[in-house]
């Protein structure tokens, strides 16, 4: 990964009085997550402190087991596992054609040298924006903090969630 | 003091900012990183974005490619 040996430098940046964005990721939709994470890595970039608070189906992007994976205590959450299948299985929310649209935007990103969502993805881990996992989906789905890859920062409650959120802007994805 | 070039002129939102972001993180004090944008966005949005994070813009200008602008930043 071409960002792996950037991201000690950013903690050294100069950062002058950040501004904050938060991001509830809900939807676990490829074209929104794309949407979550070319804000997050925007705003980042131009010195916005930037959390992002993966719910639902959001969890789906931060599982370190990515692809179909029987990951989950219970037979339901590994059955929803299996079907939710992390980035690579991401559908679109739209026009998803019974599962080819992913592969064509991608194909379509690539060609117009937009960033596809596994490179917005590093980008935000090497931007150091902050990832945390919503406790009640996580419960749902049968899931601990150790099924998710290491950039997740802590998992938390509603009220936990609006204090980081506090005097920035929130948004619903 | 070192110079380093920044070419995001085909890049697209958001790596445009992020890319000139990683490389303007890798400056020790006193280097300098001339980014070349184009006009519109990114012209409008690096030379603020940077100096709200604490580096200082030396200069913006057009370059001999019509629409190319260099950014010129010092940390």
């Amino acid at each position: 990964m071409i960002y792996q040996t950037e991201k000690n430098n950013l903690n050294n940046s100069v950062m002058a009085e950040q501004k904050k964005l938060s991001i509830i990721s809900f939807s676990g939709d490829f074209d929104k997550l794309t949407a979550v994470f070319t804000l997050a890595t925007g705003a980042s970039a131009i010195g916005y402190e930037v959390n992002i608070f993966f719910t639902f189906w959001g969890l789906d992007a931060i599982k370190i087991k990515q692809g179909r994976s029987l990951v989950g205590r219970g037979f339901l959450p590994k059955l929803f596992a299996f079907f939710m299948g992390g980035l690579k299985s991401a559908p679109v929310s739209r026009l998803n054609f019974g599962g080819i649209s992913p592969g064509i935007f991608r194909h379509m990103m690539r060609k117009n040298n937009v960033a596809t969502l596994e490179e917005l993805v590093d980008a935000a881990k090497v931007l150091n924006v902050n990832f945390y996992a919503c406790e009640m989906a996580m419960h749902i789905l049968g899931l601990e903090k150790s099924d998710f890859i290491p950039e997740v920062k802590d998992v938390l409650g509603v009220p936990s969630f609006l204090k980081i959120a506090d005097g920035g802007q929130t948004l619903f994805i | 003091m070192s110079s380093y070039k920044l070419d995001v002129t085909g890049e697209h939102c958001p790596m445009t900012y992020v890319r000139t972001k990683i490389q303007l993180a890798k400056l020790n004090s006193g280097d300098v990183l001339e980014v070349l944008v184009t006009k519109g966005e990114p012209l409008e949005n690096i030379p603020g974005s940077a100096t709200e994070q604490g580096y200082k813009v030396l200069s913006v200008k057009e370059t001999e490619r019509s629409g190319i602008y260099s950014i010129i930043i010092q940390k």
